[in-house]
């Protein structure tokens, strides 16, 4: 990074940079390959450590179980209780959605620990010339899964109170089935609804985007310190920050990820309660 | 920071991780850890089983040696009383037998003394015979003065 945006750039402009995707296409029609590439290998990654632990606790039926598929048991237990002590039913569904989403979000969100100029500087020798390595920072990502949990949402109510019920449903609660209150009613709904793919995915996204966003600020202050008298405290001082802010961002990318999870649970749980 | 078509890329990406995750990761898990729990519980009560057996089995061993102690128990009293018994009754055998012992020496002494006595009567008599014929200087006919010699046989004997 230092030699490609080294000297003539300002600050303004060093962030500005970090924000650009790389895109292609144009209008709506825009592909963010850097989010995207980035997902969907996180998503392999993912994916294939859960299976290969899989197969590792079924081939060690009977013996005490080590390495990877300990690592998984303890996921899957983990979120395996979670959410039997949110949903009361067939979970079986419900626990692999819970799992995709912990492990993905956790993976994705991994990614803001990176040194903020190493991915750049990667994807720069593949000629390209933006790169943001954290996927749940784009909108589209936090967005494309709530917009997923959302018909999950719609789906699984319609499955416990038929299409006729959960129509009811939407004229006929909070307040009651008096014709005079069904606009209201909708009204209300449609803001419930609405609220949990909005809350879900901008808390995600605000949270990941604000945390790479500091990661930037602090990677300014070595910025500064080639160019100030002080600057070796200024070094120091992005090392120190950094390495904080790193060590507490541990706990937000485990924290988002928790949240990203549970929610979801708790709304499918919640749209197959009767009003 | 605007929603694009990457929004749509994102969604299919989602769904193949999810689609993957629960037609490949869950089930297998769940069923080990199922398999798994059933196998620990087997063992549980595989060895709940097998603590009730060897407390019956301890039950029933302490059982046989009390049994078995008080068996020994009464044949070492039997023993006892059979070896009294016996030891009293060769006992009695020998004092018996030293009574009938003693009588018969006592017997055989008296016959002895019987003998003896006949015995010593008739030399007595040969003797006061000779004695008697040299006194007299003449030989008595013995069967001439039997009668007589009988008479004295007799009169010796009794005194």
């Amino acid at each position: 990074m230092a030699s490609e945006h080294g000297h003539g750039e300002s600050p303004t402009d060093y962030i500005v940079h970090h924000l650009t995707h790389f895109k292609v296409g144009e209008g709506f029609w825009t592909w963010h390959v850097d989010t995207l590439f980035m997902s969907a290998l996180l998503a392999a990654l993912t994916a294939w450590m859960l299976y290969a632990g899989a197969r590792r606790i079924a081939a060690a039926s009977g013996k005490a179980p080590a390495g990877l598929g300990n690592v998984v048991e303890a996921i899957y237990e983990f979120i395996d209780g979670q959410v039997a002590d949110i949903y009361h039913g067939n979970r079986a569904f419900l626990v692999a959605l819970a799992l995709s989403l912990f492990t993905w979000v956790v993976a994705m969100n991994t990614m803001d620990l990176l040194p903020i100029d190493l991915p750049g500087s990667v994807a720069g020798l593949f000629g390209a010339g933006y790169w943001r390595v954290l996927p749940t920072a784009d909108l589209n990502g936090p967005v494309a899964m709530a917009v997923v949990i959302l018909a999950l949402i719609i789906g699984f109510a319609i499955r416990a109170k038929g299409v006729g019920g959960y129509a009811h449903e939407w004229i006929a609660a909070p307040f009651g089935s008096n014709p005079l209150l069904w606009i209201p009613n909708l009204m209300l709904n449609i803001v419930e609804l609405l609220a949990k793919p909005v809350s879900l995915s901008m808390r995600l996204f605000g949270n990941m985007y604000a945390g790479e966003l500091l990661f930037m600020l602090i990677a300014l202050l070595g910025f500064a310190a080639a160019f100030t008298i002080g600057g070796i405290s200024l070094f120091l001082g992005q090392i120190v920050f950094g390495a904080a802010w790193a060590i507490f961002h541990i706990l937000i990318i485990l924290l988002q990820a928790y949240i990203f999870m549970v929610l979801p649970i708790v709304y499918i749980s919640m749209a197959e309660e009767h009003h | 920071m605007t929603i694009n078509a990457t929004f749509i890329g994102q969604i299919i990406v989602f769904l193949i991780l999810l689609w993957f995750i629960a037609k490949f990761v869950t089930p297998v898990v769940s069923q080990a850890l199922a398999e798994r729990a059933k196998k620990i519980a087997d063992g549980l009560a595989a060895a709940d089983r097998g603590q009730k057996d060897l407390a019956e089995a301890t039950s029933r061993a302490d059982a046989i040696i009390r049994e078995a102690r008080e068996r020994a128990k009464q044949i070492e009293d039997l023993a006892a009383r059979r070896s009294s018994e016996t030891i009293e009754a060769a006992k009695q055998d020998a004092q018996a037998e030293g009574a009938r012992i003693v009588q018969s020496a006592r017997d055989e002494a008296a016959t002895e003394t019987g003998r003896a006595r006949e015995e010593l009567r008739r030399e007595y008599g040969r003797l006061v015979v000779a004695g008697a014929s040299r006194l007299l200087e003449r030989e008595i006919d013995p069967r001439t003065h039997e009668q007589l010699l009988d008479q004295l046989a007799s009169e010796i004997g009794r005194g």
